[in-house]
């Protein structure tokens, strides 16, 4: 046998083993990274950075950071959270859970938004609704289509009112996109829960999924304790929320850039239209 | 630290009670000597009572809020509805799924004018409390409440919503049939009004279950209410693997309405009467209906644009905490 490397590790040289999480089985992995970080037996879908998602999406070279600068505080005094926040900062090289840009998709210009969940579970507090708002509002300002990923546990306790508040403020962002006609694409990645789940996330024109991504309101644990309904096994998977209706596609990660391209070529044909009319 | 309410005043609600016992004598008394003895008594015992509730007052920490906005006593929105407003008829379909008792909906009068009530409903005893399922709405409840919204839009109507909830449902069948996008989309049609929408957190304001119905364009607390993104005992369980660290997690938490109020996240404190509102509801429901009067003369004056200003209101949601 071969070294084994960190799933998450983005130099993964050849002749390098990884554990798939889902069958355990063993992955060469430059193999298991030219398949996009999904299992070539059991098509797990790992995690993914926020880098490898932009790269792995949108079109070579195209992404442009904003507010990469945004910066919290510990507004509460919050017991451990300075520490926590800094070593998922060094841990990440990020500066907060969500990182957003202008990209383009098949030469389409759109707005995006991308979450984290190695940096704090990808948990939504000021910083990550401020930047998730300013994408949708970028997505109005420059009347280009908004592709929002969500990878979070949900909203932050450790800033608490606040992070409550970054759940209405984004609501409000999207209820905007619709005044202004923009697409708004959300994409439910392994996880995406609870105060994300609740508000942004749930309201868009169009809603992927990943295959298997935990999607739901409260964790399972606490699901399952407050009723005597019996959770089906497949509860809260991206396949269970498609089959009640709350999601509109599952797409495989390799399938997911052509189907967005698609999206956006239809839905925003009229803004692309309207544009051309005004210019 | 006590757990609940009733085991936290546990000693004042048996001098309270002694008190009651006396008054009954007191009243069946015939002997004028014996009964200014008894007299003297209730009012030692109640000047006692007062002196204890004065110290408890004086230093009541997040978890002791906590503890009150939980209160069983504590009145609550329907006990409103009665004080401050007439002509309340409950609306009670989502013309979706079914009936949902934790929201409580319906048209009512406020000094002559049309309003549209929306608010969480908790019960007071084991019945009630099953039939309006702890106050903890489904997705119907808040597809109702979407309702309402739509509804005092078109007839213009200002909005006046109670939160009182410590969560949304959180069970399977609530999520089946889609509680998150329900919370979102009452948030969503919140953020469409152009009335006026006052909200006002009267007892707990519990985080994603309350969001969803106070997207207004003034927030309250009353005084002894609480706010949290997270229920402390849910907060301790993850931080410290032990619910029973509740007390410090409310700390942590910030969820007084002292501190919304100083992280600018609500606009307003509405007073409590001496004891807080269970001990005198009339008072408290008076002081709640001035607020809303005083909330809505503020946003008519304001005039046209209140959807932007409810925008502009949470676009501003913790703006001074970040710097770039």
């Amino acid at each position: 046998m071969g070294r084994w490397a960190d799933l998450a590790s983005p130099q993964i040289s050849a002749g390098v083993f990884v554990q798939c999480q889902g069958c355990k089985k063993a992955l060469f992995a430059d193999e298991f990274r030219a398949n996009l970080k999904v299992c070539s037996y059991c098509g797990h879908h790992h995690r993914l950075t926020w880098r490898e998602r932009i790269e792995w999406t949108f079109d070579e070279g195209s992404f442009v950071e904003s507010d990469a600068d945004l910066a919290g505080s510990d507004p509460l005094s919050f017991p451990d959270y300075t520490p926590k926040h800094s070593a998922a900062q060094s841990k990440t090289g990020m500066t907060d859970s969500v990182v957003t840009g202008m990209a383009k998709l098949s030469t389409h210009v759109v707005s995006v938004a991308v979450s984290d969940f190695h940096f704090m579970g990808g948990s939504m507090g000021t910083v990550a609704g401020e930047k998730v708002t300013r994408a949708l509002e970028r997505g109005c300002e420059d009347r280009c289509p908004v592709i929002v990923f969500c990878a979070s546990g949900g909203a932050r306790m450790q800033e608490g009112l606040l992070s409550l508040m970054q759940m209405a403020k984004t609501t409000a962002a999207v209820e905007r996109c619709r005044d202004h006609g923009v697409p708004y694409i959300s994409v439910f990645t392994d996880p995406t829960m609870a105060g994300v789940l609740a508000s942004y996330a749930s309201i868009a024109d169009v809603i992927l999924a990943e295959p298997k991504a935990l999607v739901g309101f409260a964790g399972a644990r606490v699901s399952k304790q407050a009723q005597v309904t019996k959770a089906p096994d497949d509860f809260q998977t991206a396949e269970w929320v498609l089959k009640q209706g709350m999601l509109d596609r599952v797409v495989e990660r390799r399938d997911m850039r052509a189907t967005l391209s698609t999206l956006i070529h239809t839905l925003g044909y009229s803004l692309r239209n309207k544009e051309a009319r005004i210019g | 630290m006590a757990k609940s309410w009733r085991e936290w005043m546990k000693n004042l609600l048996e001098l309270e009670d002694l008190v009651g016992q006396i008054k009954t004598q007191l009243v069946q008394e015939s002997d004028p000597i014996r009964y200014a003895e008894l007299d003297a008594k209730v009012k030692s015992f109640e000047d006692r009572r007062d002196k204890i509730l004065e110290l408890m007052f004086s230093r009541l920490g997040p978890w002791e809020e906590t503890l009150l906005a939980r209160a069983d006593p504590r009145p609550y929105t329907l006990d409103y509805v009665q004080n401050v407003f007439s002509d309340f008829l409950e609306i009670e379909g989502d013309r979706r799924f079914g009936a949902d008792h934790a929201i409580v909906c319906g048209p009512a009068i406020l000094e002559g004018r049309p309003v549209m009530v929306v608010g969480h409903q908790k019960g007071r005893n084991i019945q009630e409390r099953t039939y309006r399922n702890f106050a903890m709405a489904k997705p119907e409840g808040y597809r109702k409440a979407v309702r309402m919204f739509q509804m005092a839009e078109r007839f213009q109507m200002p909005v006046v919503t109670f939160v009182d909830t410590p969560a949304a449902d959180p069970g399977v069948e609530s999520e089946s049939r889609g509680i998150s996008e329900a919370i979102a989309a009452s948030m969503l049609a919140m953020f469409e009004l152009t009335v006026p929408v006052v909200s006002i957190v009267i007892g707990e304001g519990g985080s994603g279950g309350a969001i969803g119905i106070a997207a207004a364009n003034i927030v309250l607390m009353q005084e002894h209410a609480v706010y949290s993104v997270i229920p402390p005992e849910g907060c301790a369980a993850i931080l410290w693997r032990d619910p029973a660290k509740g007390p410090q997690a409310a700390a942590a938490l910030r969820l007084t309405s002292k501190s919304a109020l100083e992280f600018g996240l609500v606009d307003g404190i509405v007073k409590e009467p001496f004891g807080s509102a269970y001990r005198d509801p009339i008072t408290a429901a008076t002081l709640v209906k001035e607020a809303i009067i005083e909330s809505l003369a503020k946003l008519d004056s304001i005039g046209l644009n209140l959807k932007s200003h409810r925008y502009e209101r949470f676009r501003r949601a913790g703006s001074s905490y970040m710097k770039s």
